[in-house]
């Protein structure tokens, strides 16, 4: 990390300065708390503090039967709550080994690949909002409003939908549903490029993110890291191409991975454009799920009671923040005996203190911003 | 003719006691500036809010009127919004932290505000209506102008908060630095008119033309000066004193209600200040478009006038605080040090630069 610092004050003893930067503050997204140890501006040290939302989600399952148990992944994770519901209904199915017909994981797709858009515009909005730009964030909740339209019309709930149920869907979607998301993104996918000429290229967003936060390959993958934080570092790794699931394998799309246009592969402006070209994928892929989509009953496959065999099952699954996974221990009740989230935003979280090291407290915030975490599925 | 020789001139008839022929010289103006700052906070505001509304697809401020006038559809709506903003915050409860250091906490938002009142004085906003002509105008502005920084210092150290601290003396570095590259620029029109004060400046340039087309190294000095101004009033791209999603509020995280409402006043006041000193040194002050070129001499007389300076001096500032508002609404922030990059690195070799070719074009031309 040596080389990275800005200011080489090893040789003077000063004391440092410990700052609390949360729980409640304007870019901690949430309720994270960091301790920051600073020497005049320069971090010396960070020690994140985590667990003030901590509502016992996984001690609370085993207390519920299987069904009981998806409303609460879908509080995990707030701003992908379709994500966590699927991951979690994908490890159900695959403990009861059930067949899901085709139109289901079409319908799982398109909600999933929504979602992934509506997450990564929040985060673009954000993350401008971090740095100090704060007309993206308006201009990225109207389109986010689109989608969560979309979501209203098809669940009847804006955030947490409480719609995939394992073996199925919970209704079918709506006569116009189809003709609604076509329109949507023949209207988002030409706005994309005003974000590109009011963010991406602008000089002080780059001279702010590039080179800023480097996250090497390697390092990336001993603690841990996934999705686009992962592939930002020049990681060609995703679940939804590696390990595909659902109907990912016959859709045809592209993996974007961080090549330090503007700095170093893995610097924060990587990030940000990761998730910028994964909204162009999430396109690509939606317009071909929406084309295709096959007739069929989405209550067909729903089991009447869920009460897998004795046994333990891990499932992975690729969330707009990365590797979801859900181990799940049964014997053989109709309620779970353990269930353990794997999250995605606290490996990511847990690189912070090395990231920020010798950077400005500024720098703090564009790097936490960049990790787009969310502390409701960190604290669970 | 400035506004205090009005008022003495016009009193000496009357034949008061002297002192308080001065007490009234001195009263009416400051009244005269204490109205203009409020006058102008609340337009600056709403001007701001609407501005923001617009670039964000939004509406801005659309509920309160005033005297039972609401507003048009669109932009006129909720015009009386930041009239009840101000009462609120007189309104509101003034909080002082524990242990915080009450008489200098209560005592630098007053410091703060008196620096940009008393920089007024020598700022024209036409012919006759300047406050007061000093001979070394440029220099009165440029030294008033940074005495607020103290104030800024004693609010961020005795509000006993880290955040304020890191704010406070992120903001005297910053001010400090930029004041440098803003008298390098003033000193252009110096060398260009050879007179210190208001009048000698723009004369100079109603005469000839405007400053910013009189060379290329005066173009260059216009961008420096507006550039290091922004910087000067903490506003966006060089907001990091009061950096929002950094420090929560810098240096005036603690402040509430009426200490508030004073930072407030006097930032949107240096920015006017900002736009008036750059409008009168290079935008040829209170005369009208015509005299840009100066292509037929004398031609300057047209739509000339008391009134009509100014309306022209008025609309010159206007415009700079809405690129002022355009600039907030559409950047990013920069670092601190990226910052002192910019001032050190950038500005400050510029502007010594361009002083010396300014006096060479002088000599040649």
């Amino acid at each position: 990390m040596s080389d990275s610092k800005l200011i080489d004050n090893s040789n003077i003893h000063t004391e440092d300065m410990v700052l609390n930067m949360g729980p409640q503050h304007p870019s901690t997204h949430g309720v994270l708390r960091l301790k920051i140890h600073t020497d005049g501006e320069v971090v010396s040290k960070i020690e994140p503090i985590i667990g003030y939302l901590h509502r016992c989600f996984e001690k609370h399952s085993e207390n519920l039967t299987y069904e009981q148990v998806i409303p609460f992944t879908d509080r995990c994770d707030y701003l992908s709550s379709m994500h966590m519901t699927h991951a979690y209904s994908m490890a159900v199915e695959k403990m009861l080994d059930l067949e899901i017909p085709e139109r289901v994981e079409y319908i799982r797709v398109i909600t999933a690949e929504l979602q992934r858009i509506a997450s990564h515009v929040f985060f673009i909005g954000v993350f401008g909002l971090d740095l100090g730009a704060i007309t993206p964030v308006t201009w990225m909740f109207k389109d986010r409003e689109r989608i969560i339209d979309l979501f209203e019309m098809l669940t009847g709930a804006r955030l947490l939908y409480n719609y995939v149920w394992p073996g199925g869907v919970s209704h079918d979607i709506p006569e116009k549903f189809v003709q609604r998301t076509k329109e949507f993104l023949d209207e988002f996918e030409p706005k994309l490029v005003e974000i590109d000429q009011l963010l991406s290229t602008n000089k002080i967003f780059i001279e702010r993110t590039a080179d800023v936060g480097v996250l090497d390959k390697d390092i990336a993958i001993n603690y841990g890291v996934s999705g686009p934080t992962l592939r930002a570092s020049g990681v060609d790794f995703d679940l939804r191409k590696k390990e595909p699931y659902s109907i990912y394998d016959k859709l045809d799309f592209e993996v974007p991975v961080g090549k330090g246009d503007m700095g170093t592969v893995g610097d924060s402006w990587d990030r940000y454009n990761v998730r910028y070209l994964e909204i162009k994928e999430s396109i690509k892929i939606l317009r071909q799920c929406l084309d295709s989509i096959p007739e069929g009953d989405v209550h067909e496959a729903l089991p009447r009671k869920i009460r897998p065999k004795k046994g333990t099952i891990y499932s992975r699954y690729e969330s707009s923040r990365g590797d979801v996974g859900f181990y799940i221990k049964s014997d053989g009740k109709n309620i779970p005996s353990r269930v353990k989230m794997r999250s995605p935003a606290f490996s990511n979280l847990c690189i912070l203190p090395y990231l920020s090291e010798g950077w400005m407290i500024s720098d703090v915030i564009t790097i936490l911003g960049s990790l787009d975490i969310v502390l409701g599925e960190i604290d669970r | 003719m400035s506004f205090v020789d009005i008022i003495i001139n016009s009193l000496s008839s009357l034949e008061l006691n002297y002192t308080i022929t001065l007490l009234l010289a001195v009263v009416i103006p400051g009244l005269i500036i204490f109205l203009l700052m409020t006058v102008n906070a609340i337009v600056a505001v709403y001007m701001e809010r609407k501005i923001s509304a617009f670039m964000q697809d939004r509406l801005g401020p659309m509920e309160v009127g005033i005297f039972g006038f609401k507003g048009g559809k669109k932009f006129w709506g909720g015009i009386g919004q930041t009239i009840a903003d101000a009462v609120k915050l007189l309104a509101k409860e003034d909080i002082i932290p524990k242990d915080a250091d009450k008489f200098m906490m209560i005592l630098a938002p007053f410091i703060i505000f008196i620096a940009s009142f008393i920089t007024f004085v020598g700022v024209p906003l036409s012919e006759n209506f300047l406050i007061s002509n000093f001979n070394i105008g440029i220099l009165y502005i440029l030294a008033m102008g940074s005495v607020g920084v103290i104030g800024i210092i004693l609010a961020g150290w005795a509000s006993n908060n880290k955040w304020s601290l890191y704010g406070a003396m992120r903001a005297a570095a910053q001010i400090i630095s930029y004041e440098i590259p803003i008298g390098l620029t003033l000193l252009l029109p110096v060398i260009i008119s050879g007179g210190l004060d208001v009048h000698s400046i723009v004369d100079w340039q109603l005469e000839n033309r405007w400053l910013i087309i009189h060379s290329p190294f005066t173009f260059i000095g216009f961008f420096i000066f507006f550039v290091s101004g922004i910087a000067e009033t903490n506003r966006v791209p060089f907001d990091i004193p009061e950096s929002e999603s950094e420090l929560v509020a810098g240096w005036m995280t603690e402040y509430s209600g009426f200490r508030w409402s004073l930072f407030f006043l006097s930032e949107y006041t240096n920015m006017l200040i900002i736009s008036l000193v750059a409008s009168f040194v290079f935008l040829g002050g209170w005369g009208s478009p015509m005299t840009i070129f100066n292509i037929i001499p004398g031609d300057y007389m047209y739509l000339d006038g008391p009134m009509w300076g100014l309306f022209w001096l008025l609309s010159k500032a206007v415009v700079l605080i809405f690129v002022m508002m355009w600039f907030r609404w559409t950047f990013p922030r920069l670092r601190v040090d990226q910052l002192m990059y910019l001032c050190w690195k950038v500005f400050i070799p510029f502007s010594i630069a361009n002083m010396l070719f300014v006096g060479m074009w002088e000599v040649l031309f």
